[in-house]
Order: C-alpha cells, then structure tokens, then sequence
C-alpha cells in the first residue's frame, strides 16, 4: 500500500478532532494542556507532509514545524506553570471551578 | 496749630468705637474711655479758644465730590462762634460724662451709654467745625440719630421707644425743610461752603424773595431741631431718656443746635429784604418763650418743666437773633448751656434720690441733700435771671434788644421772664421745702462723682455771665459778633426792669407755693379756660393726631388695603399661573424626560442581562462555538 498525502492528511485530522474533544471535554486543566498538544501536533504533520509532497525541495514547513515544537514546549511550561499556581492559591486544577474572574 | 482743630472730633469719635467694640472689657466700663477722649477734646477746645482769642482764624476745604460739574467741598473752620461752641460742648459734655458714671451706676447697657454720648459728642462738634453746609448737615443728622438712640435707651418702656420715634420724626419735618433750603441754595449759588454763600449773598446773586424762601427753609430745619413752635412736641416726651441725655442733648448742645445753624447762617437771614427772615425768627422764638412758659407753670414732672423751659429759653435765643441781637443769642446759647445742665443733673440727683419725677411726691429734701439743693436753686436763680448769675446778662440783653426791636416781642418776652422765674421756683419749693410728701421713699445726697460736676457747673452759672457784663466793656461783644447786629448798648435802667420781673416771678412763687397767700387751687379757677388750655399743652399733640397723625394712618391703611389687594394679587396671580405651569412641567419632566432616561438604561440592563447568559467563564464553552463557528464556516465554503 503506498502511503500518499491523503493518509497524512488523515491521520492529523484525527489526531486534531481527538486533541480537540479533548480540550473541550476535559475538566482536568493538564489534560486540556495535553488536548492542545496533540492539536499542535497534527498541525505539524500537516505541515511536514504538504512540505514533503507539494514542495520536496523547499524546508519552510519543515522549519515552520520546528518554531512549533518550540512553541510547544514553551505553551507546556507556561501551561503548566499556571496550572501550578491555581492548583497552590485555589486548591484544585478543574477548570470549572475556577471562575473567579467571572463577573 | 488751628488746623488740627479736626483732632476734635475724631477723640470722641474713636472713643466711640473703642467702647463699641471692647464693650467692658474697656477701661472702667467704657466711661474712663468716653471721660478720656472728652476730656482731651476738652483741652484742645481750650488751645483752639486761647488761639482764636489772640486773633488766630483757620478755614480750610478739600473737594470731596463734583456734583453737574460743581465741586463740592468739605472743610472745617474755627472762628469766634465756633471756638465757643467747641468750648460749651467739651465743656459742658465732659462734666456731665463724669456725673453719669455715678447715674448710669448699674445700667443693664452701661457701656453702651457712653458709645452713644461719645458718638454724640464727636457728631456735635463735627458740627459747629463745619464751614459748609454738607458738613454741618452730617453732624446735623447725626447728632439727630444719637438723639434717637438716647431717648430710646431704655427701649423695654414702650414711653421711651414712642418718645424716640416722635423725637426723629418730628425733627426730620424740619430736617426736610433745611435740606430743601440747602438744595435751594445751592442750585442758585452752586456751592455749600459758608463763606462763599455770604459773599454770593453780599453781592445779589442770591437775593429777594429767593433768598427769604432759602432763609426761611432753613430756619425749618432749626424749627425742628431746636424745638420751636410748631415742631415743639418733640422736646418732653425726650425726657423718657436718661437724665444725662436729656442734659446734654435735650438742653445743652444739640437743641442748640438750631440756633447754632440761625448764628452761623445769619448773613442770610440778615440779607433778606427788610431782615424779612429775622422777623420770622424773632416772632417763631418769641411766640415759643411764651407759649413753653406757661405750660411750664402747671407741670408736675420734674424733668417735664425743664424740658418746657429749655423749649422756653431756645424761643429767648432764637427772639434774641432775630431781632438782630446777635451777640445776645449766641450769649443766651452759653450760659443756658451751663446753668440748663446744671439744673437738669441736679433734677436727676434728684431722681436718683427719689425714684419718680413727680414734684408733688417731693418735698423737704433741701435738708437731705444740701449740695443738690444749693446748686440747683444757682441754677435757678440763673434760668430766672437774677444778677449776677448767668442768665441774667444775657437775657437781659435779649429783652433790651427786643425792646428797641419790636414793642410786642418785648412784651412777649418780658411775660416769659416773669413766668421762667415762677416756675422754676414754684418747682424748687415743691421739691426741696416743706415736708416729704411720699413717705416709703428714702432719700439720700448723691455720691460724690454726681455732686462734683453739679458744683463746678454751678460755679459757671455763677461767674459765665460776667463775660458780657460791662464793667469791663463786655468781652463776649467784642469776641462774637456781626457787623449791623451790634446791638444796645448796657441800659442800667433796663437792667433794674429785668431784674425786677424776674424778682416779682420769685416773689410770686413763694406767695403762691411757699407761703401760702395766695392758694394754688383759687388761681386754677381765676384763669379758668386758659389753665386747661396749658394743662393740655394748647392741645398741639391732639392737634397733630386729628390733622397729621390720623390722615396719615388713614391714608396709610388705604395704600396699605391697595397694597393687599392690588399690588399682591398682582403677584399673587402671577405666581399662581407659574404655579400652574410648573405642575405642567412637572408631568412632562416625570413621564417625558425622565421617560426617555429610563427607557435608555432600561434597555443597556436588559440586554446586558440576556447577554450575561452568554458569558459562562468557561473557556470551553467558547471554546466549543469557536469550534463549531470553524465547521459551519468550512461547510458553507464546501458547499458554495
């Protein structure tokens, strides 16, 4: 079976709708930050596919994905650390509860 | 050291509002403020007499305002006149200052009393200082409302609060007359400054029949003030006022005021055709001398008969000035000053004994209080004119100079003296001989502080009169006068006439009242209808009801019903309709405009509570619609 772009495609939008429920079902605020993982994740094999297929020689989305990874793990720290912090101040880390910034 | 006469004035005046302001906590109540300021006003009086005795004159101006292009000046002089009132009013005003810290002794509004006498004091001499009739017409006015406010002093006895409003009005009917008579003067002549106005008269700018009104208006305004037939009502009921006042004001300065004003105005009423206005003067004073003396005779209040013999004597000076007596007006002016207020403080150590102004309550107190007795009968025998007290020489001379005047004023005066000379010692007798007639009172000599100024008074009563007596060729003469109203020369004869009417009144009062030959109650019968005559004072105060008082009121209800009715349902109706229209305004400003700022913030709270449902917080609500906001928008583009 040969595997095309299609099949990329595919898988990262399944990987996508999966982070996507993830984020919009958890409650657990390190689960989101997970969900959104994964959802940056399918963006980069999206990118990393359209740049092996459509542009073989060019290396923007290859690079494109790289910032991303980096971004990644940048969202993750700040994520985490916010998490952190409400978990010290308001003793939980599900985000419903946290509402005092709600009018 | 004339031109600092002006420091005169000012002393009293800033002892005035010294006392004002510091109330008690002034030095001795405010008396030892008053006395002092006096006091020193007093010594410069006396420089400013030794200097215009050596000939010094001082007459000084500053424009004040322009009035239709007309400067109009306001100065000061002195000159013999002047130097003469200075000297009466300090005088005179500083030994009764001293009497009435032992009068007023525990007055509810002790240091009050002694603002107002300094206000008046330094308004009198701001008086006789001005050489302009604006000047003079401020002090003129002034001392007119320390006047009122003496009167008035005890306000809670309603007599005294009537007594000061009829005091004020009645001058000012005079005051009126002045003030038209100095606008007429000075439209004609176009300045108020003395010296000018005599010169305009001198050289016929102001002449005839204009100058005799002018004259005459003037001579309103010293009608009034010094209480002349008819503005004479006035006089006695001022006696509600204290003793020092009715003293110092109501017969001493200010009701001489008038007579001041007939003095230094004189060139006038001298340039009228045939001394027209002098003649008025003249029979106005005369016809006042006699008219005062009788109802003098049958006053049972102390103070009353003083006060019918102060109006009496200002009729004697203002005769003696009109017929051309000059000399022996502003004389008569002097000594009555002295003798008038000696015997109206003696009157009030009196009262101070005896608690009432009755007379007839009196009696027998010449042993209880010897000093008060001795000198009041010096006074007496003064107002009598018995040589060689003070009256004497000068009522003498306004007799002598009415007789070769006016054989009728002569007459009239001559009746006055005899009557002066019966009342007053009809008075003495009934208050100082004989036995004590009220017996809870119990009388007592006055402290010293009342006794002292009442001796040293006497003491002027005595020898003040020999200033116009002839041995020496009559000083006064030489020092005040006017030239063409010299006046007679000293008439030995006449003199003895004088005296022996002024003799036959004593004479007649002691046969009356003292020794009984003659009863009181048969002469009542003998003069029947002319003795209830003077008991109503020649019914002038009913009189003035019927023909001033009640038109006036009547008038006043009229205007006063118009006023209610028209004037005020005039605005009555306005404001109704406005009223009317606000209530309007009111409905459209409740439901309209308040309306439309309801209505607005009704709706921003009413869609901002159904958009409210919108905001949960939760981020994955939003979240979620941004999610599904992303698939309708790829579905609409997939199917397009």
């Amino acid at each position: 079976m040969h595997v095309g772009l299609t099949h990329y495609l595919v898988v990262s939008t399944i990987l996508f709708c999966i982070g996507l429920y993830g984020v919009l079902t958890r409650r657990n605020a390190v689960a989101i930050l997970m969900g959104i993982e994964l959802m940056l994740n399918a963006s980069n094999i999206n990118l990393v596919a359209f740049n092996r297929y459509l542009a073989p020689g060019a290396v923007g989305g290859q690079t494109f994905a790289l910032v991303i990874i980096t971004l990644a793990a940048c969202e993750a720290a700040v994520g985490l650390a916010l998490v952190m912090a409400a978990y010290r101040s308001l003793e939980t880390i599900h985000v419903d509860e946290i509402n005092v910034m709600k009018w | 050291m004339l031109q600092y006469a002006w420091v005169i004035p000012v002393l009293p005046f800033i002892g005035f509002w010294w006392i004002i302001f510091a109330g008690r906590r002034a030095p001795g109540q405010g008396a030892y403020v008053a006395i002092g300021a006096m006091l020193g006003a007093a010594l410069l009086s006396v420089a400013a007499f030794i200097e215009v005795l050596r000939g010094a004159r001082y007459d000084a101006s500053v424009v004040w305002a322009t009035v239709l292009n007309r400067p109009i000046e306001v100065g000061y002089q002195v000159d013999p006149l002047t130097s003469v009132m200075l000297l009466v009013v300090t005088v005179v005003g500083s030994l009764i200052f001293i009497y009435s810290i032992g009068y007023m002794q525990g007055d509810l509004r002790y240091p009050r009393f002694f603002a107002y006498m300094s206000l008046f004091a330094s308004s009198m001499l701001l008086l006789v200082l001005g050489n302009n009739f604006l000047t003079l017409y401020a002090g003129w006015e002034l001392v007119g409302l320390c006047s009122y406010l003496l009167i008035g002093f005890w306000f809670e006895r309603p007599a005294a609060a009537r007594a000061s409003m009829k005091a004020f009005v009645t001058t000012r009917v005079g005051d009126l007359f002045m003030f038209l008579g100095i606008l007429l003067i000075f439209l004609q002549l176009g300045t108020l400054n003395f010296n000018e106005i005599f010169s305009g008269v001198e050289t016929g700018r102001l002449a005839g029949g204009l100058l005799t009104l002018a004259a005459v208006l003037v001579f309103g305004g010293a009608v009034g003030k010094s209480a002349q037939v008819p503005l004479h009502v006035w006089l006695p009921d001022a006696m509600e006022g204290p003793t020092p006042v009715s003293a110092l004001i109501h017969a001493a300065t200010m009701v001489a005021a008038g007579v001041y004003l007939v003095a230094r105005a004189y060139p006038l009423f001298f340039g009228t055709p045939g001394h027209e206005a002098l003649t008025v003067v003249a029979y106005i004073g005369g016809i006042t001398a006699i008219m005062a003396a009788t109802i003098g005779v049958v006053q049972d209040d102390i103070k009353r008969v003083m006060a019918y013999s102060t109006i009496s004597q200002l009729g004697y000076m203002m005769m003696g000035l009109g017929v051309l007596g000059f000399t022996a007006g502003v004389f008569h002016l002097m000594t009555h000053a002295f003798f008038k207020a000696l015997l109206f403080l003696a009157a009030g150590s009196v009262i101070h004994a005896m608690h009432t102004n009755d007379i007839k309550q009196m009696g027998g107190l010449a042993k209880i209080m010897p000093i008060t007795y001795v000198t009041m009968v010096i006074g007496a025998l003064a107002l009598a004119g018995i040589p060689p007290f003070a009256g004497f020489w000068s009522k003498d001379e306004i007799l002598l100079e009415a007789y070769h005047y006016d054989q009728v004023l002569y007459a009239l005066g001559a009746a006055g003296a005899f009557l002066t000379a019966f009342y007053i010692f009809r008075m003495i007798i009934y208050t100082f001989t004989g036995s004590l007639r009220s017996h809870p009172a119990h009388p007592h000599e006055s402290p010293r502080v009342m006794t002292v100024p009442l001796v040293i008074l006497a003491f002027f009563s005595t020898v003040i009169g020999l200033a116009g007596a002839p041995w020496w060729d009559n000083p006064f003469h030489h020092f005040v006068r006017f030239e063409g109203a010299e006046g007679a020369a000293f008439d030995f004869e006449f003199a003895l006439r004088s005296t022996a009417i002024a003799g036959l009144g004593v004479l007649s009062a002691l046969v009356v009242y003292h020794w009984r030959l003659v009863s009181a109650a048969s002469l009542r019968r003998a003069f029947g209808p002319l003795y209830i005559a003077v008991v109503h004072k020649y019914y002038w105060d009913e009189l003035y009801q019927y023909a001033v008082i009640r038109p006036v009121v009547w008038a006043a209800r009229r205007l006063r019903t118009f006023d209610v009715y028209v004037v005020d349902g005039a605005v009555n109706a306005i404001g109704v309709v406005f009223v009317w229209f606000s209530r309007l305004y009111r409905v459209f400003d409740l439901y309209v405009v308040d309306g439309v700022v309801n209505l607005v913030a009704w709706t921003a709270k009413t869609m901002g509570g159904v958009l409210r449902y919108g905001q949960t917080g939760r981020p994955q609500n939003y979240l979620l619609i941004i999610a599904l906001g992303v698939i309708a928008l790829v579905v609409v583009g997939v199917i397009r």
